[in-house]
């Protein structure tokens, strides 16, 4: 009887441990299925010209996409500059202050705004600013994807901070330092590394948005830094591209997507190497 | 565990200690305070002064409301969300009439548990309060960290690596560094909640010698769960229960001869 459950309890065992490894090993799946495809189609089209040169006329070859590639930090730099402080003071707020029915209401509406369609938000840039100014703009697009960034930055600040041990702030308190500065010198300072992951986890995700700079930042074939006027984005130029009937121009904008999660993938490794703490591998 | 206090541990004290309760004039008085949590009193109607530079040690069983007396002489029990009726005076001032901010540049504090700053190194740590006070001469604050890391009994093992984290030090150097953060900004009393209580019998004979030493300079209030501690360092002691002042007196009658029947049980280990 007891052998017979033995041998049970460890084929069970045995089964468990294999499907969650099979699930884990699924994961990676598509991430390696994208990696190969944009690795092997766009390498090859990725020289020194396709990152500096203009597009060229439909019918031309060659070319590159150096204002998609300027359009996209701009419209990143953009959107940051909208959603990085409003979501990381709300953040703040939520966390130090949050215990009222004002920020029980912000935050359930935080994630009703996280679950909001990327284009919708995009049609209302369109509204709010696009129609206002009678003209697409990068700078409707920055403010699309600012409001794409709130949410995600809003939650993780929150919770980061909430992370800081309270005696953290009563020690700051206890040594006379004014509340305000205890949170933001102390407590923010403490959670920064966390609150960093935030912000870079939503510019990659605004970083990929297609969708809300339709509307708003257009796109363009020519050069401009110009945040009043269309900007081209990485983004829009896979869209156009990738559907356009021409072989080469597909194939730029594989090339487009590889420029695109390189650009993400060094954001990030930037955001972290800046924002880790000093004293980060010293035992505590 | 339940501490009976024997014959000769009372002899410690008064070799040790020394113990004269100082004839000075009350550097806090504390008049009628209770303290709540919500609809909860932790304190009944607390009175009892706080001498010029003498260590006062707080005794009595968990949840007798130690702490939170230590907390209200610092406005502190307000930030956890309590509320208090009474008066505390600092010098004849009300501090519940006063700055919080300010209250607690005169009123320091160490916590049970040593917490330095995890984002700051040693120096930082205990420029901090001054720093963020609003302080920016860097040769003040040089002349403030090391006079404060030598009060504290730190100095000598810290002063070639100020840089590093505050947080790579020992339990008992952490709480040491603690100490030196509290002091940096010259309170003029000391509120210490349990200082000792996590550390190590050594460590814990480092922060009771160093209670000895700054008692020259400060007042300090001492909360301890450790009745051979309060009979070690302190010069008068309080007994509460329940939220109430059973007993204060000279550390040497209430241990040798308490008044109260409550106060003889619990030192003698009959409950708490």
């Amino acid at each position: 009887m007891s052998r017979w459950y033995y041998y049970k309890r460890k084929a069970v065992n045995g089964l468990m441990l294999s499907l969650s490894g099979v699930a884990a090993a699924v994961v990676l799946v598509p991430l390696l299925l994208i990696f190969f495809h944009t690795i092997s189609h766009g390498i090859a089209i990725i020289s020194v010209d396709f990152l500096t040169q203009m597009p060229k006329p439909v019918g031309e070859s060659g070319g590159g996409m150096a204002n998609a590639i300027v359009g996209t930090l701009i419209l990143i730099g953009l959107g940051s500059v909208v959603g990085v402080p409003i979501g990381v003071l709300a953040g703040v707020y939520l966390a130090e202050f949050g215990e009222n029915r004002f920020a029980h209401v912000v935050r359930f509406l935080t994630d009703v705004l996280s679950g909001v369609p990327s284009i919708v938000v995009g049609v209302v840039a369109y509204t709010i600013v696009v129609l206002p100014m009678k003209q697409f703009s990068a700078l409707a697009g920055g403010f699309a994807l600012g409001i794409l960034m709130i949410p995600t930055i809003t939650r993780t600040t929150e919770e980061m901070m909430r992370l800081v041990p309270h005696s953290f702030r009563e020690a700051g308190l206890a040594l006379g330092i004014p509340q305000w500065k205890t949170t933001l010198r102390i407590v923010l300072r403490t959670a920064l590394k966390g609150i960093a992951t935030g912000i870079v986890l939503s510019i990659a995700r605004i970083a990929g948005e297609t969708a809300p700079l339709l509307f708003t930042a257009l796109g363009n074939r020519f050069w401009s830094t110009d945040i009043l006027h269309p900007i081209a984005s990485l983004t829009v130029f896979i869209y156009d591209y990738a559907r356009a009937p021409f072989e080469e121009w597909n194939n730029q904008a594989w090339a487009a997507a590889l420029v695109l999660i390189s650009i993400i993938t060094i954001l990030s490794l930037l955001f972290r190497f800046f924002s880790r703490s000093r004293y980060e591998g010293q035992h505590s | 565990m339940i501490h009976t206090l024997a014959q000769p541990q009372l002899s410690v004290v008064n070799e040790s200690a020394n113990v004269q309760p100082q004839q000075n004039a009350a550097k806090m008085q504390v008049l009628h305070l209770s303290a709540y949590f919500g609809k909860t009193q932790a304190l009944k109607d607390v009175s009892l002064d706080i001498m010029e530079r003498e260590v006062l040690a707080i005794i009595g069983p968990s949840g007798c409301g130690k702490s939170t007396f230590l907390r209200s002489l610092n406005r502190m029990h307000e930030v956890a969300g309590g509320r208090i009726s009474g008066r505390v005076l600092l010098d004849g001032e009300d501090i519940y009439q006063r700055d919080p901010v300010m209250v607690r540049r005169r009123v320091g504090m160490v916590f049970q548990k040593p917490n330095p700053f995890p984002t700051m190194s040693i120096f930082d740590n205990v420029a901090a309060g001054l720093r963020l006070g609003g302080m920016s001469n860097r040769s003040a604050l040089t002349d403030v960290v090391e006079e404060s890391l030598k009060r504290a009994a730190l100095w000598e093992e810290v002063k070639n690596s100020l840089d590093k984290s505050g947080a790579s030090l020992s339990g008992g150097q952490q709480q040491r560094l603690c100490i030196a953060r509290a002091l940096a900004i010259r309170p003029e009393v000391l509120l210490m909640d349990e200082p000792a209580s996590a550390l190590d019998p050594i460590s814990t004979a480092k922060i009771e010698e160093l209670i000895f030493e700054l008692k020259r300079n400060f007042t300090i209030v001492i909360v301890t769960h450790n009745m051979q501690q309060a009979a070690r360092v302190s010069d008068r002691t309080a007994f509460f229960y329940l939220g109430e002042l059973i007993e204060i007196g000279s550390t040497e009658t209430l241990f040798t001869k308490p008044h109260e029947k409550r106060t003889e049980d619990y030192i003698t280990g009959r409950f708490g």
